[in-house]
């Protein structure tokens, strides 16, 4: 059993394709093992029920999988992290799933996440926080903390989520996996739980780069569902770059401040040398305007936010609240008693910034900020292939630490943020381990490379030939590096 | 004081005859069971996404070009943010700083814009009534929800409540022309608010509006922008000054209450909607919307003016097309005959015969052929028949087709040719009448109606009225 | 900065009942995360385009064709208060 679980999805498709597994026999013992969640990562296992029906596999032979649960499964409970949707079975299915599906990778379960996906630690689920495998007194990171806690922890062999500031990126760089946001409209947004429209993205959390290269060409396409979707031409294929010669990664000045934790910088100047020592060539570039990259962010995403929440109004489903009063009180009721502090907290500041007398200082303000940090990005792009940061400015931080401090949360975004905005594919692979601050078990940290928009398949390759190098093998529990 | 002019500008809502709604594949329906024709998008599940109707954006594009609108190189959707059961996403995709037409004209009256948006869906009010606090409740139904509607905005043109309706009778007739709406004021696939205001005649400057909603038909729509101009000017004369509020009116009793909430003033919180991307008419689109344009009501009037046809008349044909190309293919087989004459024919006493035999359809789906109704006139023109009996030969052409002549024939209408055989029925006439004669003689020129009334029931209509006419007089 | 009436206000826009609790938490958080964003406000970017979307797409369009619909138990499986065929709601609230 244990054998077939430490393959990676790659070799366990590969051999199933070959007729060397037996899928079934595969599927089982990650069933069995999702079965012994104890990090509370998932909020609904596939257990052979009827209710899965929608989204069962004709004829497996990819490697079963984890869904965010902000993915829409016919059928299948659908919450979001959200008590407003508790029981709530959609009608239908998002694209995501249904390509999945369609290429025969069953659904192991829905994953926990921060609610609608607003949070950095996964403290925001309506259902209980994730905890890090690595070490369970901290987080995994967030939104997607479930899908990369189950990848991590053995309880799926990948998972997809998605990110709309570093929601995959973080997580995946807090519990040492592999986390790619592809380009905006690389994959199809339809029946993904919008938090905000013109960020979400969907991706893989996977263990290898091969991996996350394997989904993404699974998952990529232009949707006719969706009208932003574009997909990615010419598909990906598996990386396979064995060295790094003739790339330039750019290291933004802007993004390189004295401000976070002197460890993880460590990993981050020891994977630029590793760069080096690959043949690449580190040069610094200047990204003037990513250090207002947060404070655009928590102008856009809240304002958008605030507007594709609106519709949980206790009228066509999920929950209802203060039934016996008017309109405006049945309103009132559902919402505050439906959505947790951070939820309404950005529905508040969205609101605000949209409302009338602010919308050109806070939204159109920020909108050209957008635009500027693209600017700097297609700047940069011209003198090197790639721009890197370290994925997040610490390790995983302990559960409760940054719940009474909103804004040190959102400035755990700061690296993650700057790409989302502009819209371009970054992927977050595991560099190495630091000592958290305080000490205590080492913690991995996530290295993060972006490239520009639709250069997945060169920014996989880099990402490959790097993995390699690092040889990351540290596992939760296990021995280090 | 000096007199109140009227000020009215109208805004229209249109809803497209698209075959599914403006976002989702739900086909369009009218009157089915509710709820019926909804998907997991118009009833805003979470995650789903809005794609635009193809075919709403081709029949924006006609009402913009019908209207004479500059159609925007690029034009966005925004979000119009706003709580209420009948909005299931809790906003509107509409058109706000960007819309796909800009500004044009229809007749006298310019156009401010025209954008393209979503219907709400229809809220039923149920329940108990007398209880002051949370009486009743609301049901919806979705299936209206996500009609593809374009809002035509007008400016602040009109001066009266007749010139109002007026108007807003030739822009239905316009968009019915262009086969985009079913504009039916009833069923609501047409809705027409007014903004009302009233200044001092020669003023520039705008006086406070009202905005005057529900009026289902051209009738309440005068009635209403009366009451309201009314209202205001009693107001304004008194000292007063108007409120801008909207106001709703009632067709039973043609009285007007105010809408004014309790809600604080909205703030729809517009924003560019994420979810779609910019339109951007592409030449072929532009050529294909311009070519698929019909000639409209405006211009044919005024094509139909240029050779004759009086103003009514023109206007009559201008609101049915069908009749209009018809009166084209008689004017082209009647030669030389005026225009007027034979537009008169055709939408007088042709269509009194349609409607004499019941006969369905107009004029273009008779058994009356257009060569068939121009050898009429041209009979009647040659006094080859009289008026009286062009109407009896029309009457049975209505029914068995053909041509005049024939039924002329054997119906022995044929004008009397012969002088000497009608020389002598007048004569007889004027022996049987003799104090009419008299009459005429003494002055009293009405008496000759009498004898020509005898000439003519002894020639059953075959005699030419004037030339009866004639041959009294030459012998009083 | 955020004053507590803009808060009430912002609130009732956004359909949400603050305790008196929650109200002095947002007063107060609210304007923590508004001193960082309003650095922007300070930015001199006259004549900069704003960013709606990242994709350079027109015209995205669906053709004119109906696909089945819901059937009508199905839309109102998850609905709070179904009635009559329809979604029930209470009133609002008269004048």
């Amino acid at each position: 059993m244990t054998d077939l679980l430490s393959l990676t999805a790659l070799e366990a498709h590969e051999a199933m394709v070959a007729g060397d597994l037996g899928a079934e026999e595969y599927t089982a013992a990650w069933r069995e093992a999702a079965g012994g969640d104890e990090l509370n990562a998932y909020l609904w296992r596939d257990e052979g029920g009827k209710e899965a029906a929608a989204i069962a596999v004709e004829r497996d032979c990819v490697a079963p999988i984890a869904v965010k649960d902000i993915f829409t499964t016919e059928g299948v409970p659908t919450t979001a992290g959200s008590r407003i949707l508790e029981g709530y079975r959609p009608p239908y299915t998002s694209s995501a799933v249904r390509k999945l599906v369609e290429a025969g990778a069953p659904i192991l379960g829905k994953t926990n996440m921060d609610e609608f996906a607003m949070g950095s630690s996964n403290e925001n689920s309506a259902y209980g926080p994730v905890l890090n495998p690595w070490d369970r007194e901290r987080v995994p990171g967030g939104s997607s903390g479930g899908s990369a806690a189950v990848v991590a922890g053995g309880l799926a062999p990948w998972a997809i989520g998605t990110d709309t500031g570093g929601s995959i990126r973080q997580p995946a760089a807090f519990c040492g996996i592999v986390g790619l946001k592809p380009t905006y409209g690389a994959i199809s947004r339809y029946g993904m739980i919008a938090f905000a429209s013109s960020l979400d993205q969907c991706g893989p959390l996977t263990r290898t780069v091969s991996d996350a290269a394997l989904l993404l060409g699974i998952l990529q396409g232009k949707d006719p569902c969706d009208s932003t979707s574009v997909g990615i031409e010419g598909g990906i294929a598996l990386p396979g770059r064995e060295d790094l010669s003739g790339l330039r990664f750019g290291v933004p000045a802007e993004l390189r401040g004295d401000d976070y934790d002197s460890d993880v910088r460590a990993v981050f100047e020891k994977t630029l040398r590793k760069i080096e020592e690959l043949g690449g060539e580190v040069a610094e570039v200047s990204l003037p305007s990513s250090e207002h990259g947060i404070s655009a962010y928590y102008v856009i995403a809240p304002a958008e936010a605030s507007s594709n929440l609106a519709r949980y109004d206790g009228v066509r489903y999920g929950m209802r609240a203060g039934g016996d009063g008017d309109l405006v009180e049945m309103y009132e009721a559902t919402r505050s008693e439906g959505f947790g502090p951070e939820v309404k907290r950005r529905i508040m500041l969205g609101t605000y910034a949209l409302s009338s007398g602010y919308y050109e200082a806070y939204y159109g303000q920020a909108q050209k900020v957008r635009t500027r940090i693209a600017e700097d990005f297609s700047g940069a792009f011209g003198t090197v292939d790639f721009v890197v940061t370290p994925t997040a400015p610490s390790v995983a931080f302990g559960l409760g630490e940054k719940t009474d401090d909103p804004l040190a949360m959102y400035l755990n975004d700061f690296f993650t943020v700057p790409m989302s905005l502009a819209g371009i594919p970054a992927i977050s692979i595991p560099a190495g381990l630091a000592e958290p601050e305080g000490g205590g078990t080492r913690l991995p940290v996530g290295f993060q490379i972006a490239s520009p928009a639709f250069s997945e398949q060169k920014l996989l390759d880099a990402a490959y030939a790097l993995e390699q190098g690092i040889g990351f093998d540290a596992r939760p529990g296990g021995a280090d590096a | 004081m000096p007199e109140l002019e009227a000020v009215i500008g109208l805004e229209i809502h249109v809803q497209l005859a698209t075959k599914t709604k403006m976002f989702c594949g739900c086909e369009l329906s009218f009157g089915d069971e509710p709820n019926v024709h909804t998907c997991p998008i118009c009833l805003a599940h979470p995650g789903v996404l809005p794609v635009p109707n193809e075919q709403a954006i081709r029949y924006a594009l006609q009402i913009g070009l019908a209207l004479g609108c500059e159609i925007a190189p690029r034009s966005i959707f925004h979000r119009k943010n706003y709580f209420y059961p009948d909005s299931p996403k809790a906003y509107q995709i509409s058109q706000y700083d960007i819309p796909i037409c800009g500004a044009g004209r229809l007749g006298d009256v310019r156009i401010h814009r025209a954008h393209l948006e979503e219907d709400a869906a229809k809220m039923v009010h149920v329940g108990s009534s007398g209880r002051i606090h949370g009486s009743g409740a609301s049901l919806v139904d979705f299936n209206r929800g996500g009609t593809p509607l374009v809002e035509i905005v007008t400016e602040p043109d009109l001066r009266g409540a007749p010139e109002a309706a007026e108007w807003a009778r030739l822009l239905r007739e316009t968009v019915r022309q262009l086969g985009v709406s079913d504009v039916n004021m009833e069923e609501g696939s047409l809705r027409v608010d007014a903004n009302v205001s009233v200044r001092p005649a020669g003023s520039e400057e705008l006086g406070t509006k009202t905005e005057l909603k529900n009026m289902n038909s051209f009738r309440f729509l005068q009635r209403g922008v009366e009451a309201e101009l009314a209202r205001q000017r009693e107001l304004v004369e008194a000292g007063g000054t108007v409120e801008q509020e909207t106001l709703h009116f009632d067709p039973a009793s043609g009285s007007l209450t105010s809408l004014r909430s309790k809600e604080e003033a909205h703030d729809y919180r517009y924003f560019p909607e994420p979810d779609l991307v910019s339109l951007a008419p592409t030449e072929e689109m532009l050529r294909e919307a311009r070519e698929s344009l019909p000639e409209l009501p405006a211009a044919r009037i005024e094509r139909y003016k240029a050779i004759g046809v009086p103003a009514d008349v023109a206007l009559t044909l201008a609101t049915d097309p069908r009749t209009a190309g018809y009166f084209e293919n008689v004017v082209e087989a009647a030669g030389g005959i005026e225009p007027r004459v034979l537009a008169n024919w055709v939408t007088g006493e042709l269509a009194a015969a349609l409607r004499q035999a019941e006969v369905d359809g107009g004029a273009a789906d008779s058994r009356v052929s257009p060569g068939a109704m121009a050898a009429l006139v041209r009979m009647v023109g040659e006094k080859k028949i009289s008026h009286g009996s062009a109407k009896i030969v029309l009457a049975a052409m209505v029914l068995e087709g053909g041509d005049p002549e024939p039924i002329v024939e054997r119906e022995g209408l044929a004008q009397m040719s012969d002088s000497g055989e009608l020389e002598a029925i007048v004569e007889q006439a004027m022996a049987d009448n003799p104090d009419a004669v008299a009459r005429v003689r003494e002055g009293n020129d009405k008496a000759i109606g009498a004898i020509v009334g005898a000439v003519m029931r002894e020639t059953k209509g075959r005699a030419d009225g004037g030339e009866v006419n004639r041959l009294l007089r030459e012998r009083l | 900065m955020i004053e507590r009436d803009q808060v009430l206000h912002v609130a009732r826009l956004a359909r949400l009942r603050l305790s008196e609790e929650e109200v002095e938490t947002m007063v107060g958080e609210l304007s923590g995360i508004l001193e960082h964003v309003d650095r922007i406000g300070s930015l001199d970017l006259e004549g900069v385009e704003p960013t709606s979307h990242v994709v350079a797409l027109e015209n995205v369009l669906r053709a004119d064709e109906p696909r089945p619909s819901l059937p009508r138990d199905v839309a109102l499986a998850s609905a709070p208060e179904p009635q009559d065929g329809a979604f029930r709601a209470p009133s609002p609230q008269a004048e």
